[in-house]
This record gives structure tokens, sequence and C-alpha cells, in this order.
């Protein structure tokens, strides 16, 4: 695979470059914005380089329990086939696309000091639970991004062709050379780049940090941003932070993605989940695992499920339908864009391969570590000039939901098209197949799968963020998470739990739709 | 879906800018809860338009601090014609900014427990921050810091760097203990459950249950009383005084409605206006009002002495915070 068969498509560098400047205006223009607003140089001071390495500390932590709880968890379920397991793994979905408030209090009820566990304990007269603190955060942050770190590991185990499991079998190969043979090589394919993902989304989580980190102890640096941003009005501070947040993104995304090693399991005819070799206490201890990890993640979206139900019956603001309308049609927009520019983005990294291509994904990774707050106000300085930003509201919420769920759907996307090329790339040059026909006949059949998973990922996650609404909202457009923030600043706590429950199960439904049509008819 | 969106917004807007040609428009931004179905704006919009001969526009645009950040960011090119919801803690740096001019005169039927002398800033309500607490799980209620801090309440409070009331709360300790108020905060480390971005935040864990107290106003218990039927809810009153949030609103230096806003910050004093703030905004109106059935349950504390809330005394007052919770 060391040289190219054929220079790169026109269509694929054209493409590309546009989606690389897409980017670049998104998230280095605003830094840019902020410092030229600004009166007077802000510097980072010492308690700020604190806060930095707390941030760090605790993204980093999160992200290790999450991948290494994660990888029994997917291979359990890349070994086991049962009944209603489709569900399952669109189920495992549903964590990572609440919003971090509806999330806090999903896990409240559960671990909290008057959650069912410290009840619980309770009645043994010990308790109650304190979770807050590092904790607390840890809990939220695994809640969080086990199940995505999961979905992202199933998608290696799909890549790798069941007849290397018989072959394995047939050889007599124990767990052990099965598990360097084929299971490593096949996480050093996609481990890494879930750490990185994690690590970056850990890394700019600011509500959960606030409201289960006990206090001030637990700052990041998302806090100190909003706060230089809202309370100090000290944009160059702000832009220095969010400077840190880029350089501490660039580095993880080049050690992540160095480690990075496509294994090139090569193509294989047989699909079904079977297994060869199999032992009783290898099935129970899947099955445990399974349990165990539908039960944490279960239970805190059982709970945002009962209190949504009991705050229906508080009654829902007029014109809530106008803004499930609103979140849906910024949902969809914004995936359709992310997974346009994620989709132009893989083309060209594929084809450029080598340092190059990797540089411009570790551009595009930034997305994920710039702060919503910069992001907004830094285009709220560059708009307000020119247009009212009430105007741009809709469309500026829709590409900036689109930028930073971008890095997920091209590292989702990317290895697939990898894959794809190693697979069929020689045989798809041979006959000149290229451009539209080549998407259309090869590359969306192979990658329909990730393609439906990215796109619900993109649109549910959209769907729930708050994202820069705010500071661009006009006065009679409110999205879904709008409605439920200003219900709860109104003392309808109830009230409130109703408007979640209507924006996750729609933004769950959004999700489901995509990921589950993308599955169609696929085993994997 | 895209499409039916933006002709719809791009209908809204036309029809707006046909309707602004008949008459002119006010527009005040102000925080997101106060225009909702349940908040005071509706009700107080459709009473100035009755004497205003105008159209007023209410912009939601986040929390207080949100919305100074805002204007500011916006400058003069700002449509605001009056800001509505800044709070005594961000005065200063609201007036530092240079963005607000003076207003018409304070009202003759203001009264506040505490004089009001400011030229450019006019309330429109206010309250006392507090400790509420559920009154049937909780008989021993501490009556100061000292004594909530010695106690074994766990509470829950507003991060100042993140919310106003949670400013109002480190500005109200250093008020009172002046210098000791790092070792009040010391004390209080142990019975801080956690400290949340915002007031809803908090509020919401405190009816989780997540503590036996939480950082609100002695105004909340009305809320329960009025809106749920619920007496369960009561604030703690210090002896050595609680802090006065008060809600202000003025004038944009650069509108371009100046006449439609002087009389618009006038009318924030007519009943017609204050008589909506009780149950709607849960908070105290700032001239004599009867107040609806419920509220004579409240029991009121005395205010403490008025400090400037400069720049100084809030950096001062936060780093004790910070090094006090951070041990």
């Amino acid at each position: 695979m060391a040289v190219r068969a054929q220079p790169i498509n026109k269509g694929i560098a054209l493409a590309g470059s546009a989606a690389i400047l897409v980017v670049a205006l998104l998230v280095l223009a605003p830094v840019g914005a902020l410092f030229a607003r600004a009166e007077g140089a802000g510097g980072i001071s010492t308690y700020g380089w604190s806060v930095v390495r707390f941030t760090v500390f605790q993204a980093v932590l999160s992200a290790l329990i999450s991948v290494t709880l994660a990888i029994p968890v997917a291979s359990a379920l890349a070994r086991r086939d049962f009944r209603g397991r489709g569900l399952v793994l669109s189920l495992m979905g549903a964590p990572f696309l609440l919003p971090s408030i509806v999330a806090v209090f999903g896990l409240l009820a559960i671990w909290g000091r008057s959650g069912i566990f410290s009840d619980i304990l309770a009645s043994f007269g010990a308790g109650p639970l304190d979770i807050y603190g590092l904790t607390g955060i840890l809990l939220a942050h695994v809640f969080f991004n086990l199940p995505l770190v999961v979905r992202m590991i199933l998608q290696g185990w799909a890549a790798v062709p069941v007849e290397h499991f018989r072959l394995a079998a047939q050889l007599g190969l124990g767990p052990r050379p099965t598990f360097r043979l084929i299971e490593m090589p096949l996480l050093r394919g996609v481990v890494p780049a879930a750490f990185l993902v994690t690590f970056l989304l850990c890394m700019t989580s600011f509500a959960i940090v606030l409201a289960l980190g006990g206090g001030p102890k637990a700052t990041t640096v998302e806090l100190a941003i909003y706060n230089a941003l809202r309370f100090e009005f000290d944009l160059s501070s702000a832009a220095m932070l969010a400077i840190v947040q880029f350089a501490l993104c660039i580095t993880a995304a080049i050690v992540a993605l160095n480690l990075t090693q496509n294994a090139g399991f090569g193509g294989g005819l047989m699909t079904a989940r079977q297994r060869w070799g199999d032992t009783r206490l290898a099935f129970w201890q899947d099955t445990i695992l399974i349990t165990i990890t539908l039960i944490f993640l279960g239970l805190p979206m059982l709970a945002i499920l009962f209190r949504g139900i009991n705050g229906l019956g508080a009654g829902l603001p007029s014109g809530i339908l106008t803004s499930l309308l609103i979140s849906l049609g910024i949902a969809l927009t914004s995936a359709a864009l992310a997974i346009s520019l994620a989709l132009a983005l893989a083309h060209l990294i594929d084809s450029l391969r080598g340092k190059f291509g990797k540089t411009i994904e570790v551009f595009a990774f930034l997305t994920l570590a710039a702060s919503p707050f910069v992001i907004g106000t830094g285009l709220f300085i560059m708009i307000n000039p020119y247009f009212s930003p009430f105007a741009l509201a809709l469309p500026i919420t829709a590409l900036v939901n689109a930028a930073i769920t971008l890095p997920l759907a091209l590292r989702i996307l990317l290895p697939a098209l990898t894959r794809i090329r190693q697979n069929y790339g020689q045989t798809a040059d041979s006959i000149g197949m290229q451009g539209w026909a080549r998407f259309r006949l090869l590359t969306w059949p192979q990658m329909r799968a990730e393609i439906g998973f990215a796109t619900g990922l993109c649109a549910a996650l959209s769907m729930g963020d708050l994202g820069v609404i705010t500071l661009f909202a006009p006065p009679d457009i409110a999205t879904l998470p709008l409605v439920m923030y200003r219900l709860m600043g109104s003392y309808r706590i109830e009230a409130a739990a109703a408007v979640a429950l209507i924006l996750t199960t729609s933004s769950f439904t959004l999700f489901w739709i995509f990921d589950r049509g993308g599955r169609l008819g696929n085993t994997s | 879906m895209k499409k039916i969106l933006m002709s719809a917004a791009l209908l809204t807007s036309l029809g707006g800018a046909l309707w602004a040609q008949d008459k002119p428009e006010l527009i005040v931004y102000t925080y997101d809860s106060f225009v909702t179905d349940w908040g005071p704006g509706p009700a107080i919009e459709t009473a100035f338009e009755a004497v205003c001969e105008c159209e007023l526009t209410f912009v939601p645009a986040g929390d207080g601090a949100a919305l100074l950040s805002r204007v500011w960011l916006e400058g003069e090119r700002s449509e605001a014609d009056v800001v509505l919801g800044l709070d005594n803690s961000l005065m200063e740096p609201a007036r530092d900014m240079g963005i607000f001019a003076p207003h018409n005169g304070i009202p003759e039927n203001l009264s506040l427990p505490v004089g009001w002398t400011d030229d450019t800033f006019l309330p429109f309500d206010w309250g006392y921050l507090a400790f509420v607490y559920d009154n049937t799980k909780i008989t021993e209620v501490p009556d100061s810091f000292a004594a909530l801090a010695a106690s074994d309440l766990s509470i829950v409070i507003e991060d100042p760097r993140s919310s106003t009331p949670g400013l109002g709360l480190v500005f109200w300790v250093k008020t009172v203990y002046g210098d000791d108020a790092a070792g009040i905060w010391e004390d209080l480390s142990d019975n801080i459950v956690t400290v949340t971005k915002g007031w809803s935040e908090a509020y919401g864990m405190f009816l989780e249950g997540e503590a036996d107290m939480v950082l609100s106003y002695t105004t909340s218990p009305a809320y329960h009383l009025i809106a749920e039927e619920d007496s369960s809810k009561s604030a703690a009153i210090f002896t050595e005084g609680h802090f006065m949030q008060i809600e202000v609103a003025a004038k944009l230096a650069h509108t371009d409605q100046n006449e439609l806003a002087d009389m618009f910050l006038a009318f924030m004093a007519d009943d017609a206006f204050q008589s909506v703030i009780p149950t709607t905004n849960w908070m105290y109106p700032v001239t004599a009002q009867e107040l609806p059935a419920g509220f004579d349950t409240l029991t009121t504390p005395t205010p403490i002495d008025a400090v400037a809330l400069t720049s100084d005394f809030r950096d001062e007052a936060l780093s004790e915070w910070l090094s006090a919770l951070s041990q």
C-alpha cells in the first residue's frame, strides 16, 4: 500500500480543502476575534495553571477508566448473540446523547445522597453515599463515554472477518494466543482514537464537573473561560485558555493517532457471529459483564424516564411543539453538515495517507477541544458588525454543532474508508471506478452502518446541545434544551423533567432511526 | 424542514418589520425566565403597550451575567434600548463599560428597605438571599453562618464565578465577617455538598434531596406555597442580617428610542408592573404593594449594612472563598 495507485481525485481534493477551511473558520477565527477585541493582554495565572492540571488529570483518568472498562464489555458484546442485541447496542448510545444536566439528575437519583443506593444503605443504618468530588466526576464521565467507546471498539470487531476466529479455533489456539493475534491488533486500531475522543469530551466538560465536583477544587478550564467571558469581560484570558485547550488537544491527538495501527484483516465472506471453542465459563463471564453494564447505564436512564413521566402531570409550556420542530431542524441540518464535512475530510485523509493525512485529522479534532463559549463569543464578534445575530441564530447553531460533532463522525468513518480501500481499492482502481460511481457502488454499501451510526450520533448530540444558541437566540425561537433550562430557572423543576424526557426521547429516536437504518440488513 | 423553518423565520421578521413601521419599537434585553409564559414578561408587555403606543419586545439573553456580556459585545450596534435584569453585584462592572445612560430620576414611590441613589440603574424587584430548607425534616435551624458552619447540615451553593446569587453569597459573608470571612468559609467547607453553575442546578438538587439547605431567596417558600400548595419549605433567618439582591434596569446610551426607554424605566414603578412581580418572578416589588396571600407567612430578615460592591471588594472576597474551599 506504499505506492499511491493514482493521483488524488480532484473532487476529493476540492471537497476536502473546503472542509478544512470551514473547520479553520469555526475554530481558529473565533480565537483570533477574541484577541482582536481584547483590551490589554491577559495571561494565565498560577491558579490558572493549577486549573489546567486538574482538567487534564480528570480527563485522562475519565478516559482511562472508560476505555479500560469498555474493552471487555465490547469483547463480550462482540462474542455473544442474543435476542435484543440490536436494541441493546442502540440503547447504549443513549447516555451519550443526554444533555449533561439531565444526566446529572439521572445519576443523582441512583448514586446521590438521596438516591436508590443511599436509601438501601440507610435501611442498614449506613450511608448516605457521597459521590461529590473526583468520584462523581469520574462516575458521570464513565456513564457518558463508556457506551460510546464500546460502540467504537465494536466497529473494530466488525472489521474482523469471522474466518479468522474459525481458523484460530481450528488451529486450537487458546484464548491468549487468540487475543494476541486477533484482538490485540484490532484494539490497536480503535482504542487510541477512542481514548482521544473521550479525553477531549471530558476535557471540555463543564456543567457535570461543576455539579458533581463538590467545590472549587474541581475547577476546569471551561469554567475559567466561562468566568472570563461572562464575569470578568476578559477576552484575552479566555482566548489564552482556548489556546491551552488546543495545545492539549494537539498533543493528545498526535500521541493517540501515532499509537493507532491499522491491522488490515482483509475481507471475508462470513458475517454471522458464530463462536468456536466457546466455554461455559466464558459464556457466564460475558453474560454477567453485559448485565452489569446494562444495569449501570440503564438505572439512571430509568430514573430520567420516571421523573419525566411524573413531570408530564405538571403540564407542558405552550409552544413546545414549535421548539421540538426547531430542535429537530437544527439536529438534521447539523448532522447533514457534519457527515458531509467528515466524508470530505475522510476521503482526503485516506487519499493522502501518511503524515499529511494525519496532520489534517489532528486539525479536525480541534473542534472537539474548542470551548463552545469561545466559538460562540468569537463568531458573535465576527458577525455582529455585519449582520443581526438574531437572523443567523439557527444556521450558526447548526453549523457550530456540526463542527463540534465532526471529529466523532470522522473517527467513525475514516477507519471504514481505509478498510474499504485496503480490501477493494485495487480492484476498484483497476476498473477505473472513481468519483460518484465509486461512492454509490462501493463506499456507500460497505460503510452504510458507519454512516448511519455517525449521522445518528451527530443529529442526537446536536439536538441535546445547548451550544451557542443562547448567545444568538432571537426573541421567539427557543430550542428544547433552552425551554428546559428556562423552566428550571423558574422553579418549574417537574415541567423541566418532562421537557427533558421529550428531548431525550426524540433525540434517541433520531439516533435510533439512523443507527438502525444503517445496520438494517447487515448483521454487524 | 430547514426550508420551512427558514421561511417561517423570514415571515416572522418581515411581519415584525411591517408592524414596526406603524409603531416605534422598544427592545428590552432581559434574562430568560423573565419572558417565559409563567414569568412577568407577558403581563408587563400588555400593560406597557396599552399606554406607550409602541411595540415592546423582550429579548431573552441567558442569565444576568450573560445579559451584560451580550450588550457589552454588541457595543454600539446593539439593538437593545433597555437592559432589564442586572443586579447590584453587576452594577459596577456594568457602569465601567460606559454603555449605559443616566435615568430621568428616581420614582418617588420607591420603597425599599434601603435607600436608592444611583443615577443610572433603577431597581424593579429585590429579594433577600437565604438558605431554604424543608421544615418537616429540619427542626434546629441555624441563625447565623457561624451556627450553620458548626452544624451537621449539608448545603448546596452556587459558584460565585458563574452565578449572581453565588457572588451575592460571597459578598454577604465578606460584609458580615470582614477579615474573618476566610475562617467562616473554612468552617463551612465540610457543610458544602457541592457548588453548582447556577441557581437552577442548586435548587433542583435541593428538591431532589441532595442537601438539607440551598442558597436561594426568602421568597422561595412563597412559590411552593402559592403555586404548589406546599408549606414544607422555609428560609433560615440569620440574625446578622441578609444580603439583598436588587435587580435593576438601565437605558443604553446609544438607544434610538430615548423617550420610550425613559418611559419604560418610569413604568417599572407603576402598579401594573409591580403588582405582577411577586407571583411571577417570586421576588419583592420595589413599591408598596399589597402582597398576595402566602407572602404574609414569609419571615422578613433585616438587611446587612450596604457596602460598595467594588471590583476590589469582589476580588478579595472571591479569592478568600477560593483558597478556603480549595484546601
